[in-house]
């Protein structure tokens, strides 16, 4: 009841064009994500000077994709001069989970939102800002994620190009402690759901496992990571979708 | 090489189209329990696979790196946020590397 009040409100208010105050407060709950993505996009400019990229590329990468994991993996595939092809499904495959949320999203939308507002709202879709924008009552507001991702995005692309070029100044002891910051951010996302769904906690220790046995014995050794990644994630997602399909009774 | 822009702008397009297909396209719940679940798995499922070894290799010495995983692993268990756990990382690092190289 309560939720169906705070829905119409958005409504009244999102048809008299912008809305400031959620324009705002998207604004001011974007900052702390724009000063976590500063960091860690560092951490990413640096695997995009490994990958051969100038700080402009990996500016305008970062600006138009959004996206740790996949610019991460797509960097990777870089480096290893992987085909385009190869490319396009490495995106794919480590984004996937935006996906997922995309398709959330669509269960959120208020009836008769433009075409527009989904098309901008699509835009910068990523595990913090769909999860400030999710945990809110009622409908999405459009004006709410616009005005965060107005603070957050422009911290990912320049801090992606800081790392670019910063990682060629800084000492290699830094360079290393700061290539670990990606790692430590997957892990934060991995191992939290792990603790309440014994399932995905086997899964990851499964992961580990089988990646590291792919990385060391042929043939897929000699397969690039690109194409391991999507391999394992195919065989081992599907099999424990499976083995282990999941009830969905309460969701968001 | 190949040409940069052109994985630039294949990134960015997949990376949208991703984002852009579910929200526009979808007017109601997905229903299909296998395709659900697969959804559901992949994300943990690829971070994993990309996370291990890879770690070992982001830094100098291959011991930091497996310091830094542990560490990370408990840090996110425990309830660190995202950003937490990140700079943890980096620390444990640099820290450990003062020793190992």
């Amino acid at each position: 009841m309560k939720q169906e009040r705070a829905a119409e409100a958005g409504l009244v208010k999102t048809k008299s064009g912008l809305d400031k105050k959620a324009f705002g407060e998207g604004m001011r709950d974007g900052v702390p994500i724009g000063l976590g993505y500063l960091a860690v996009a560092f951490s990413l400019g640096i695997a995009a000077r490994n990958a051969g990229l100038t700080p402009f590329q990996s500016f305008l990468a970062s600006l138009l994709c959004n996206a740790s994991a996949g610019e991460y993996a797509g960097f990777t595939s870089i480096a290893a001069h992987a085909a385009y092809l190869e490319i396009a499904i490495v995106t794919l495959i480590a984004n996937a989970r935006y996906l997922l949320m995309s398709c959330a999203m669509s269960q959120r939308m208020r009836p008769g939102i433009s075409l527009g507002h989904r098309l901008f709202m699509a835009f910068d879709i990523t595990d913090e800002l769909f999860g400030i924008a999710i945990a809110r009552q009622g409908y999405l507001n459009p004006y709410y994620t616009y005005g965060a991702v107005l603070v957050a995005a422009p911290c990912w692309a320049f801090g992606t190009a800081l790392g670019t070029i910063a990682g060629n100044l800084l000492p290699m002891r830094l360079v290393s402690a700061f290539g670990v910051a990606l790692y430590g951010m997957f892990l934060a996302i991995i191992i939290p759901p792990g603790r309440k769904n014994p399932v995905v906690a086997c899964l990851v220790v499964l992961c580990f496992f089988a990646s590291y046995v792919f990385s060391i014995l042929p043939p897929t050794s000699g397969w690039s990571e690109g194409t391991r990644t999507i391999v394992l994630t195919l065989v081992i997602a599907a099999g424990a979708a499976l083995l282990f399909p999941k009830d969905f009774e309460e969701e968001a | 090489m190949r040409n940069a822009y052109i994985y630039i702008l294949i990134m960015a397009g997949v990376s949208y189209a991703i984002r852009v297909l579910p929200l526009t396209l979808i007017r109601k719940q997905i229903k299909n329990r296998f395709i659900r679940s697969f959804l559901y798995y992949v994300p943990y499922v690829t971070l994993a696979v990309m996370t291990f070894p890879a770690i070992l290799h982001a830094t100098q010495s291959q011991i930091a790196g497996l310091i830094a995983l542990a560490v990370g692993i408990v840090a996110a268990w425990l309830g660190a946020d995202l950003f937490k756990v990140a700079v943890l990382c980096c620390g444990v690092v640099l820290a450990a590397e003062l020793f190992l190289v």
